[in-house]
């Protein structure tokens, strides 16, 4: 073969690989985008609404948003008034490390300062940890303030879902988007955000 | 009669390599003559993974992949499919063994130096497989989507969400959905029935063919192929049919012996084989108070845990199994076997053991300040056998090799 030839070739070789090639992102994409939600989980995962005026102070519930656990805790007086005494222990009081939809607004970190509403999904693997409020000495922590506790690393999380130093936990608890009207909570969604 | 066969058997035989075959691979392909009982694990393995793929496919007649069936299906298995029982537990009680003959089967490995030149391609397709099965495991433990299927997948799923800026879309695209859900459980099940399956296939063909070129090794490091006979057949050698085949139907019988054992008298492995808290449906609301791993990947699961930042024990425990791949070129001993390496080889080597089984133990139980100090020391010492290997093999004094087995 003559080398025009053998150049001829090696061109039409290259440009015949690159149009096919240039398929592949196109085949890939059905295969790829069947594994995102679908429009049925979508719809499932929607936003859940709840009456909290019935908590009793100090009482924590768990309700299901996107089936994963979020925390609310109607917080009494003495353990607002608490908040401050331990900050030297937590890692991040202020939520500086993770973006928060609410930061600074309250110390309770949500929209309204006598509830707290957190992901009840340990920041460290997952797990959900456990709510703990009595302020007595622990097998986890001998100067225990009242907080959260999980079972499956030994991360602990003060009243309101911000982190200790010196757990597995990186970072505080995730606040989830949430809006009040009236004492009526939504989770999952917030008109003003 | 026999004619007709005979002739059929040629009609075949001249369109399909059957006889050159048998030959090539068994009836005619040299072994070691002198090898011991650390050389059938691979044979073991093989068994387990065709009792793995049998007892597989019975099962998902029965088995329902939805959210609200899983769980139940797996119950209607164990309660009212006339042997159902004993398909899943042979299928449970597989799985562990699976991973406990190739545990020492690795151990083999390292043990007589069988990645070393030229058989670097059979240890990284080993290596693979090992990988492969790591995955296959953990897919097939979250579909009965019980508590700790659920809160295992949950953990394991969550090291994505530590790779930055893509982790936690990643998670999502993973599960299909805002929690482990029916859509996560039919997925694994594509992939652990299907997908898997065909790739662990595809590997153990290549791991053999690998073997069968370079050939295999033996407890004294002796290469072989140094002294052959006229026929160019290694003196020291024997063929792999019927010898090692009559062989390995011996270790096959205790084996299985072993395995009815666990299986009709411990399937749960006293919960390690299967964990307690997967007796109760998956609850995403209440994690279970001990969440531990199955035996087999304790060790990895204790050094994610030794370190307190995710990404860096995803890291961690990444590289504990990548650095297996690594092992040919990290042994710079002239020798293979450790009968022949010097005394820093077999101190690494039992650091090594005694660190892995450590690990082991630790992952399976709680966690308390001297099991996290105890985590730290052994993820230490794990890693130090690979990574200071280049320097003990090279400066240590080794014992001469005898010329023939």
């Amino acid at each position: 073969m003559q080398e025009k030839d053998k150049t001829r070739r090696k061109v039409l070789i290259g440009l015949t690989s690159a149009v096919g090639l240039s398929g592949l992102p196109f085949v890939a994409t059905p295969f790829i985008a069947a594994w995102n939600p679908s429009a049925k989980a979508k719809a499932a995962g929607a936003a859940v609404k709840l009456d909290v005026s019935k908590m009793q102070y100090g009482q924590q519930i768990q309700v299901a948003w996107r089936k994963q656990p979020v925390f609310i805790v109607r917080h009494t007086k003495e353990s607002l008034a608490g908040l401050d005494l331990s900050l030297d222990k937590l890692a991040d009081p202020n939520s500086d490390q993770i973006i928060e939809p609410y930061k600074g607004l309250n110390p309770s970190r949500s929209k309204n300062p006598e509830y707290s509403v957190m992901s009840g999904v340990c920041t460290h693997l997952g797990c959900s940890p456990k709510y703990h409020p009595e302020v007595e000495p622990k097998a986890w922590d001998a100067s225990w303030k009242g907080g959260f506790f999980c079972p499956c690393h030994g991360s602990m999380f003060d009243i309101v879902g911000r982190v200790y130093k010196g757990v597995p936990a990186p970072t505080n608890l995730v606040v989830p988007p949430h809006m009040f009207e009236g004492t009526i909570l939504t989770i999952g969604e917030d008109k003003e955000l | 009669m026999s004619e007709m066969a005979g002739k059929l058997f040629s009609w075949v035989n001249s369109r399909l390599p059957i006889v050159n075959t048998f030959e090539r691979h068994l009836s005619k392909h040299p072994v070691p003559s002198k090898v011991n009982f650390w050389y059938l694990f691979g044979a073991l393995a093989a068994v387990t993974l065709i009792i793995q793929i049998v007892s597989g496919i019975w099962l998902i007649m029965p088995y329902s992949n939805t959210e609200e069936q899983a769980f139940s299906s797996i119950e209607y298995i164990m309660r009212d499919v006339d042997y159902g029982w004993v398909i899943r537990y042979i299928h449970t009680t597989g799985a562990s063994l699976f991973f406990a003959v190739v545990y020492l089967h690795m151990f083999r490995g390292l043990l007589y130096g069988s990645y070393q030149k030229p058989k670097e391609l059979v240890w990284i397709f080993g290596c693979t497989i090992y990988l492969a099965m790591m995955a296959e495991g953990f897919l097939g433990y979250v579909l009965p989507y019980g508590q700790m299927s659920y809160w295992g997948a949950q953990v394991i799923i969550s090291l994505f969400g530590a790779i930055p800026y893509i982790g936690e879309s990643l998670e999502l695209w993973v599960r299909g959905d805002y929690y482990i859900s029916g859509i996560t459980v039919s997925r694994f099940f594509a992939l652990h029935v299907v997908a898997l399956p065909l790739v662990l296939i595809a590997l153990v063909f290549l791991h053999l063919v690998a073997l069968h070129e370079v050939g295999a090794g033996n407890p004294e490091g002796v290469d072989i192929e140094e002294y052959l006979d006229d026929d160019g057949v290694p003196l020291d050698s024997v063929p792999f049919f019927p010898y090692k085949v009559l062989n390995a139907l011996v270790a096959i019988g205790v084996f299985m012996t072993v395995f009815s054992i666990i299986m009709f008298f411990f399937p749960e492995g006293g919960g390690y084989f299967i964990e307690m808290a997967n007796f109760q449906e998956a609850n995403p609301l209440v994690t279970p108070e001990h969440i531990a791993p199955v035996w087999y990947y304790a060790p990895f699961y204790t050094m994610l845990r030794a370190i307190p930042d995710p990404l860096g024990g995803l890291i961690v425990m990444a590289a504990a199994v990548a650095i297996f791949f690594i092992v040919p070129w990290l042994d710079r001993s002239k020798v293979a076997s450790i009968r022949y390496k010097g005394i820093y080889s077999k101190i690494a080597l039992t650091m090594f053991g005694v660190s892995f089984l450590t690990l082991g133990y630790l992952g399976t139980v709680g966690v308390t300040e001297i099991r996290k100090t105890m985590s730290v020391i052994c993820t230490v010492i794990y890693f130090s056998y690979f990574l200071l290997m280049p320097i003990y093999t090279k400066y240590e004094i080794t014992k001469e090799v005898p010329k023939r087995l």
